[in-house]
């Protein structure tokens, strides 16, 4: 018995549908739902990775390094704008932002 | 075999820690939660010969992401118990997503099985050799190939952190911090009264 790509893609099929189900359940703390895009983005990485190692060619591995970069942005960023907005409010809960109607 | 088994032990395990992650209670046993998640992720990149990126998901998010949401969900004093009242409530319509995305990727996974679909394989612009080792290969590739866009990444990261500076750093009052232009603008005869007081008496400042 040998491992092969599905093994990997179902994996990291699962792991995004976690995510996703992720931002569903919880969906009044930012913290946790991103959390979950974080899990989404691990998903997409570890399929990058696996296709990447399946057809010997390397450019998928550097592919998700720049996924990873772009993660660490967005998290510190999120993670920024919600210190702000908790100092404004005094609460985390996302459900009732609406002060920007458009 | 060992390998199957390895593959399995971190399969589940990242599969677990996830489902952990987004059902936990607590946002903090959530952030730990992940970090499980991404040391058996960087466990299974191994298993694939990317050990290059494996220490990099546990340096860059262990080390600093999971941290830094770690610093976050402690530092802001919140009822966590007030945010989780709609769970219960989205739980069957999340669910229901949930299996309609796992059906949906499950349907493509069976067409690529079926032969409908053709991968197509790799043209051959950076093959794996085997008498490289993966972070020498990249870092043929990234520093080589992939400069522009590494620099990019670079310029992205820098964007992020002057962001998040900017969005965090509030003026506070009453502070008495150095002003070093006003320190330099400063001159001897501002700062210092020649006088000659009368004998007995003091001086008025």
């Amino acid at each position: 018995m040998t491992i092969g790509i599905e093994h990997y893609v179902i994996v990291s099929s699962i792991l995004f549908v976690l995510g996703v189900l992720g931002i569903f359940l919880n969906r009044k703390n930012v913290i946790v739902i991103l959390m979950a895009i974080e899990l989404i983005l691990l998903a997409v990485n570890i399929n990058l990775v696996a296709f990447s190692a399946f057809l010997h060619d390397l450019t998928g591995q550097i592919f998700a390094m720049f996924v990873l970069t772009v993660a660490a942005g967005e998290a510190a960023i999120g993670l920024a704008i919600l210190v702000t907005y908790f100092r404004d409010r005094g609460t985390i809960a996302v459900d009732d932002v609406n002060r920007m109607k458009g | 075999m060992v390998t199957v088994l390895a593959f399995y032990l971190f399969a589940t395990l990242t599969i677990v820690a996830g489902a952990f992650t987004i059902t936990s209670r607590n946002p903090v046993h959530s952030v730990l939660w992940l970090i499980v998640a991404f040391f058996n992720a960087a466990g299974l990149m191994v298993l694939l010969g990317a050990e290059f990126i494996a220490m990099l998901l546990v340096i860059v998010y262990v080390g600093a992401v999971a941290v830094l949401f770690l610093f976050v969900v402690m530092m802001l004093d919140i009822d966590f118990a007030e945010l989780r009242a709609g769970f219960i409530k989205n739980f069957p319509l999340g669910l229901l997503l949930a299996g309609v995305l796992l059906a949906e990727i499950t349907l493509g996974l069976g067409a690529v099985g079926a032969g409908g679909i053709t991968l197509g394989t790799a043209d051959g612009t950076a093959p794996i050799v085997a008498s490289q080792s993966n972070t020498e290969a990249i870092g043929m590739l990234l520093y080589g190939k992939y400069l522009f866009l590494f620099e990019v990444a670079g310029v992205i990261l820098l964007v992020a952190m002057v962001g998040a500076i900017v969005l965090t750093h509030r003026k506070r009052s009453g502070v008495r911090s150095q002003n070093v232009a006003r320190q330099n603008a400063r001159r001897p005869d501002e700062a210092t009264v020649n006088m000659s007081p009368d004998v007995g008496k003091g001086v008025e400042l």
